[in-house]
């Protein structure tokens, strides 16, 4: 799809142009060549003009990932990565959430404002409610997976013998489903809430940008086909049924390139294998 | 507490309504305050890439939204149940900041059908009483599209709107929608790219023998300059509308059509982070005196004005005249008052269609797009012996496909394992939707009033929602299953899901933010809040805009309609009442 290729660029010129006149001797040649695509394109003139980046951060200085589990404890930690990896596990069509790092996104919510509730309306009186009326906990998240964690770990202890992880993959889906279906009873969180975060979380973590930790890699996108971020697609949206191979783009490519180019060309869509032919109207 | 200098007009909320009203009021040589309880934001640098491209953050966390743990609503699905409160959004998801929900919506402008503004009268004259029940309170706007039909014009060409006409200056025009009020002007910009699955749309209601067309959109197709000489951008179909902001300044917006021209005027002046407490009364009751609010810093100040301007989202419009006692509050007991009553939402019924070996590139996307059939709305087919009123636009339109929410998968498939994983990767570009947005009747039963219980986090009574479907609602829903299965076989789909309307309204669920009414427009006051330029029938000074006057719910994105509402309220502000205060109608 070279002409989005080309527009991708061209865009970003004209969109990070505060960062190109503040470093304009490092920049990409073949940017700096670009021409506005049209006048239509540019950015609306703002009250607020962007000043030009006088600090850029480094390439190394964002790269460096010091990752460490901050909410979790020990046996959480050992809990989470057995429960996301049958969730969704890793299979021929390659590495599962274990593996995209999706326990460490997990630990990197709960410790923030999503773990505290930080967005939930949290005043009482607090009532059970009716499945109508949604979410009526006072416990914040990250409080449904301390008890939901202990409380699969103690029934799992009482029916086999051994904490969660400990357990065969087998024996972790029946678990599993019993806590899905409500079938295992805990006593302060109900186990349908708690195995729904923590479905929801773990499929967060799947295919959230690999900025907040999962989707390492881009397992994620690439087990799907999902391109990323790097989204310009005026001149391919109507080719139809047409594959789009391409290697995803996170939104740290975008941003460390172009700090690292302090202003250049944007990660580009780069394509995995030919499109082939476009069989356009094939619809037999 | 300061009370501030007098100006002509203050307008509480600054997105769409409030943006249209400063405008012209700042035009027509008036001081206007903007109270605007967000931030301000602007296409460059707060709505850029790649950050704005954060699925998470956006789509999932709700950067652009209301926050609950301040200000919710409580909600109950009839008046025999205990209200909650929404903990955290999910069936409606409120904006916040400077553009409102003009920021992050998708851009379908629509202009309801003539029918919409009539639905009570021409459904009685067309099938008798009988049809409505006696539970229906859907009744006449006060105006008819006629009236308003310049103003639609005025808002589409301010936004650049792409579209194809198809009835224009009394001809039917094939490839358009035929079903359309008049038009006086074709749209300002050429319509959107089809998909793929709008392709396949557009073959199989083809040979149903329906009528398809190009949904409009505020996702430019062309750079294009509005009458107010700002420039929007042109959509690269990015495929991050709903939840996000433009990068392009291509979506229209408050910032990409208005904005420009309101910040250089000094006639204008913002004040962000302004959260509103209450309008104030002088003794008699009838006449606004000036508005209080809570700075940023958290001090409270009171700005006099000789008109106020309400033009928050919907139901905040509702809350703050029950919390400025304007109006008296809807009691659906004794069935008096008016304030909170008709409030009315939306009915979407899904259809998810599963193929095999296709390449449907669905993250290739526009919140606009989509291709649609009219066939099937407001009163464009016989509702003889169907018991139910209204309809809805059905479409096929595949806003994005962002993965965390968009990852379906066929009926009977395991919700997680490898089975789950196999079927998410096999169908994630081999899938479509088609949705049918529903009208919705109001009933004297679903209203809005103050909860007794919980308040927000400035200490004032959250607004109570009382809500259930009702007839119109569960039949509509059956009869568009039927209709999105006999296009899906159309469309040559393998498979497809469908979704009957639960029994009753469940907040949990993402549906629609296009809620309505509750402060609706109509020519008696025993039944309405405002006549039909908006204005309040109990204090002169006061406007009510927004989608908190439509007095039930078409099949239909609102946007249009309450931006070319707007501008009927402004034509007869500045032409009329500014010169001379008092009832406009």
């Amino acid at each position: 799809m070279p002409d989005d290729k080309a527009l991708s660029r061209k865009l970003f010129v004209i969109l990070g142009s505060g960062a190109v006149a503040g470093a304009a001797a490092v920049a990409a040649p073949e940017a700096l060549r670009a021409e506005p695509v049209a006048a239509g394109h540019a950015k609306p003139a703002s009250p607020r003009p962007t000043p030009p980046m006088e600090h850029a951060p480094t390439l190394k200085a964002l790269g460096a990932r010091p990752e460490a589990y901050a909410y979790l404890t020990g046996p959480e930690v050992a809990f989470v990565e057995a429960a996301v990896e049958r969730l969704i596990p890793t299979d021929a069509h390659g590495p599962g959430a274990k593996e995209a790092g999706v326990a460490y996104y997990i630990d990197q919510q709960l410790a923030g404002r999503y773990g505290r509730g930080d967005t939930i309306y949290t005043q009482g009186p607090w009532g059970a409610g009716l499945p109508t009326q949604g979410y009526q906990l006072r416990y914040t998240p990250a409080e449904v997976y301390r008890l939901g964690i202990a409380a699969t770990d103690a029934h799992a202890k009482t029916a086999y013998g051994k904490v969660f992880h400990l357990l065969d993959g087998a024996h972790q889906d029946v678990v599993l489903q019993g806590v899905e279906s409500g079938a295992i009873v805990f006593e302060d969180v109900p186990a349908k809430t708690f195995f729904g975060m923590l479905l929801g979380d773990t499929v967060q973590g799947f295919f959230a940008d690999p900025m907040y930790g999962g989707n390492r890699d881009k397992i994620g996108w690439k087990t799907i086909g999902f391109p990323g971020v790097g989204a310009v697609y005026l001149e391919s949206v109507d080719k139809f049924n047409v594959p789009y191979d391409v290697a995803p783009v996170g939104i740290a490519d975008e941003m460390q390139k172009s700090m690292a180019m302090q202003g250049g060309a944007p990660v580009e869509h780069v394509q995995t294998r030919l499109a082939g032919r476009a069989r356009l109207r094939d619809i037999s | 507490m300061a009370t501030l200098k007098p100006v002509d007009a203050v307008v509480i909320g600054v997105g769409w309504t409030g943006g249209i009203v400063a405008s012209e009021l700042t035009k027509a040589g008036l001081n206007v305050v903007g109270l605007e309880r967000g931030m301000f934001r602007d296409t460059d640098p707060d709505f850029q890439v790649p950050q704005v491209h954060d699925e998470l953050d956006y789509g999932i966390r709700y950067k652009l939204f209301q926050d609950a743990a301040k200000e919710t609503y409580t909600f109950r699905n009839n008046a025999s149940q205990g209200a909650l409160p929404i903990r955290q959004f999910g069936s409606f998801i409120p904006g916040n900041g400077l553009g409102g929900a003009g920021v992050h919506w998708n851009g379908v402008t629509w202009r309801f059908l003539p029918w919409d503004f009539e639905t009570r009268s021409q459904t009685i004259a067309r099938y008798g009483a009988g049809i409505l029940g006696d539970d229906c309170t859907s009744q006449d706007w006060g105006v008819t599209y006629d009236e308003i039909e310049p103003y639609y014009d005025r808002f589409e060409y301010l936004c650049g709107i792409g579209g194809k006409a198809g009835h224009l200056q009394g001809k039917k025009i094939a490839g358009g929608n035929i079903f359309e009020g008049n038009r006086s002007r074709e749209y300002p910009s050429p319509p959107m790219k089809q998909q793929y699955a709008g392709q396949l749309f557009t073959e199989g209601t083809g040979k149903l023998g329906y009528h398809p067309f190009p949904q409009p959109s505020a996702n430019s197709t062309r750079p294009h300059t509005n009458p107010e000489g700002v420039e929007i951008g042109l959509c690269v179909y990015c495929g991050y509308c709903e939840r996000f902001s433009c990068e392009m300044g291509a979506k229209a917006s408050l910032q990409t059509t208005l904005l420009p021209n309101l910040m250089k005027n000094p006639k204008f002046e913002l004040r962000p982070s302004s959260h509103v407490l209450r309008i104030n009364l002088d003794r008699s009751g009838k006449k606004a005196v000036s508005v209080t609010y809570l700075d940023g810093a958290g001090v409270e100040q009171t700005q006099p004005a000789e008109m106020i301007f309400v033009t928050a989202w919907a139901l905040n419009n509702v809350r703050l005249l029950l919390l400025s006692k304007i109006g008296q509050p809807y009691d659906p007991v004794k069935n008096t008052g008016v304030v909170g009553r008709n409030y009315a939402y939306q009915v979407n019924t899904a259809a998810t269609l599963f193929y095999e070996g296709r390449h449907f590139n669905n993250f290739m996307a526009a919140g606009a797009i989509g291709t649609i059939i009219d066939d099937f709305n407001g009163d464009n087919f016989d509702h003889a012996g169907l018991d139910f009123i209204g309809g809805a636009d059905i479409g096929q339109s595949n806003t994005n496909a962002r993965p965390i929410l968009y990852h379906p998968v066929p009926p009977g498939t395991p919700a997680w394992g490898s089975a789950w994983k196999s079927a998410v990767v096999k169908y994630y570009n081999n899938s479509a939707s088609l949705n049918a947005q529903g009208g919705c009747q109001s009933y004297r039963q679903n209203y809005l009033d103050l909860d007794p219980t919980y308040t927000d986090a400035y200490g004032q009574p959250l607004l109570r929602m009382t809500m259930d479907w009702y007839k119109h609602e569960h039949k509509q829903s059956a009869f568009m299953v039927e209709k999105l299965g006999q296009i899906a076989k159309a469309m040559d789909a393998k498979q497809f899901t469908t979704g009957l309307l639960p029994e009753h309204y469940d907040i949990v669920p993402y549906q629609s933010t296009h809620n309505v009414g509750g402060a609706v427009m109509g020519a008696d006051p025993r039944t309405s809040v405002v006549n039909k330029y908006g204005q309040s029938w109990d204090a002169s000074n006061v406007f009510v805009l927004g989608a908190s006057s439509f007095p039930q719910n078409a099949g239909y994105n609102p946007t249009g309609t309450l931006g070319a509402l707007a501008y009927h309220t402004m034509d007869a502000v500045v032409k009329r009442y500014i010169k001379s205060p008092g009832r406009l109608a």
